[in-house]
């Protein structure tokens, strides 16, 4: 059975690859062609397609590896997203994990909380604009808010939906209500937190981007070390066609890679999960 | 009646120091749309330290609100709960307190499924502390093995059976050194060749634990088989219908399912237990339409 799943399971996945590398040699060759298209076959002097070719793309990001300043908006993108996610984590697990076992405390923290949940995260960049001192902490502050409100909300379900039968169990095992906490709402809730955190940092990471392109990047760092955001705005005001799409990919990346991460992490965390 | 004497020297035979429990004119009521419904009506029933007694009765008449009542999840509005002569809950205190000397096993099961298999059946006495952790560990590798679960120590409940993780419950359960153990249509969900090696699994881990085992089922070849009393409920309100004596020796084995004394038993069962399926079916109809 396990060999049968094995080896169906491998041509399976070659297959998979060989489809995703075609599809994507074509998505680049499209792109190649309409990106030189104008510089081949246009008349003279006329206007290039907005659009860099894919092999300038590749040869602007193969020399921005070498500098520095590319990489320390990677740095300051990611500090961003580190610190606010961080914060939304060592808050919103609490938070979320308190309205659930209190009644008294759930009717005096969520009607607020559903109050300003709605609100997307990046209306709040003028304020934050104004209420904070740097702009460092304006953008930290917004991000935090893009994953807060996802990981409150998932540990508050989370720890809600722990099958009630659980906690009967443990009390007929004479666990205290301390007990219950420490040892069935807490574990119990583990595989939301996972989640919450898995889908926060991916809106961690959109609310960055966007409130770096907003609020300037800090304005006390110069050119391109912004963070990843101001690198992509930046280089659309300087007109560095190239950059940009190299910035967007950058994006991509360090968001794929943050949000791997953290499944990880929850894999670690959850074994119990893996095993089914 | 030589009959009934022969049971009870039976049951003494379980011969256990503690666990006898005693439930004396228990009533409790539900708030309903149309006014109170009566789910317990003054129901008694004496139970031996050590014996097996399985209650059956219509689905919704009101069994497993009496086993709340002994666990303490819920409260009772008349009668007293003693056990082994202490009050559990009485008018004076309608909530007993749920403790570790009454355990119960659930219908669907109830492992933590984020803990392993070692670590639910050690959950009980580490948390009160009975226990330091390393000693834990060693009665319940013993204790697992003895139920035929030696193996399973690092699974997860979700690698499991659905049977041997009903085993594994009441291994927990026993882990916890209970008087009583509470067992809430535990084997429901299973098929009954499964449910068979259960229940002689259930009595050889009796066998060698003698708790008083409080079951209730709606299978009567179960209750039959593996009780020294069956009691039979009415319909909602619970009430006691009838008192069924199981004569057949422990230790028993699945032989005497053919026996012709079992076949006696069953038919008095299940006389009791029809009339009383039919009243429970006509006032659902009635109440449907």
């Amino acid at each position: 059975m396990a060999a049968l799943a094995a080896d169906g399971g491998g041509g399976v996945l070659n297959r998979k690859s060989r489809r995703a590398a075609i599809s994507i040699a074509i998505l680049l060759i499209i792109w190649e062609i309409y990106g030189s298209f104008g510089r081949l076959y246009g008349p003279e002097g006329a206007t290039p397609p907005p659009i860099p070719p894919a092999s300038d793309v590749f040869v602007t990001w193969y020399h921005l590896l070498f500098d520095a300043d590319y990489w320390k908006s990677w740095y300051l993108s990611g500090l961003r997203v580190l610190s606010g996610f961080g914060l939304a984590v060592l808050l919103g697990i609490p938070l979320g994990l308190l309205m659930a076992i209190s009644r008294p405390f759930y009717g005096i923290a969520f009607p607020p909380f559903e109050v300003f949940r709605p609100i997307p995260p990046l209306a709040w960049v003028p304020i934050a604009i104004i209420f904070w001192p740097t702009q460092e902490l304006s953008i930290t502050f917004v991000t935090f808010l893009g994953a807060f409100t996802t990981i409150v909300i998932n540990v508050l379900g989370g720890a809600r939906s722990i099958d009630a039968r659980y906690f009967l169990a443990g009390r007929s095992m004479g666990a205290t209500r301390w007990d219950l906490f420490r040892r069935l709402i807490v574990p119990g809730t583990i595989p939301s937190i996972a989640v919450g955190a898995e889908v926060g940092m991916g809106i961690t990471w959109s609310v960055v981007v966007a409130a770096e392109m907003i609020s300037g990047g800090g304005r006390s760092l110069s050119g391109t070390g912004g963070g990843l955001g101001y690198f992509v705005w930046n280089s659309y005001v300087g007109g560095q066609f190239p950059h940009i799409i190299v910035g967007m990919f950058s994006i991509g990346i360090a968001g794929y890679a943050a949000s791997a991460a953290i499944r990880k992490l929850g894999e670690v965390l959850t074994p119990w999960l893996s095993t089914r | 009646m030589s009959a009934v004497l022969a049971a009870r020297a039976n049951r003494a035979h379980a011969g256990s120091a503690r666990g006898a429990l005693r439930i004396d004119n228990a009533v409790k009521r539900y708030a309903a749309r149309d006014g109170a419904v009566l789910a317990v009506d003054h129901c008694s029933l004496d139970i031996a330290a050590g014996e097996i007694c399985m209650v059956v009765g219509p689905s919704g008449c009101g069994k497993t609100t009496l086993l709340n009542a002994i666990a303490g999840f819920h409260s009772l509005d008349g009668g007293t709960i003693h056990l082994d002569g202490e009050l559990l809950c009485g008018p004076t205190r309608p909530l007993a307190d749920p403790n570790s000397d009454r355990v119960v096993v659930f219908q669907n099961g109830a492992l933590f499924p984020w803990k392993t298999v070692l670590d639910n059946v050690i959950f009980g006495p580490v948390m009160q502390g009975k226990l330091r952790r390393r000693d834990a560990i060693e009665k319940a590798r013993h204790r697992l093995d003895e139920a035929g679960l030696g193996g399973t120590e690092g699974a997860f409940p979700g690698e499991l059976s659905s049977g041997v993780r009903r085993r594994v419950e009441i291994v927990r359960a026993l882990m916890n050194d209970p008087s009583v153990l509470l067992l809430d249509e535990p084997y429901r969900a299973l098929d009954s060749l499964t449910k068979s090696v259960m229940h002689e699994a259930l009595l050889e881990i009796y066998y060698k634990n003698k708790v008083t085992i409080f079951f209730i089922t709606h299978d009567l070849e179960e209750a039959i088989f593996l009780g020294h009393r069956v009691v039979v409920m009415t319909t909602r309100p619970c009430k006691l219908k009838k008192i069924l004596e199981v004569d057949i020796p422990h230790p028993r084995n699945y032989a005497v399912l053919t026996s012709p004394r079992f076949r006696a038993l069953m038919e008095e069962a299940l006389e009791a237990v029809q009339a009383e399926a039919r009243k429970a079916f006509d006032a659902g109809e009635r109440e449907g339409a």
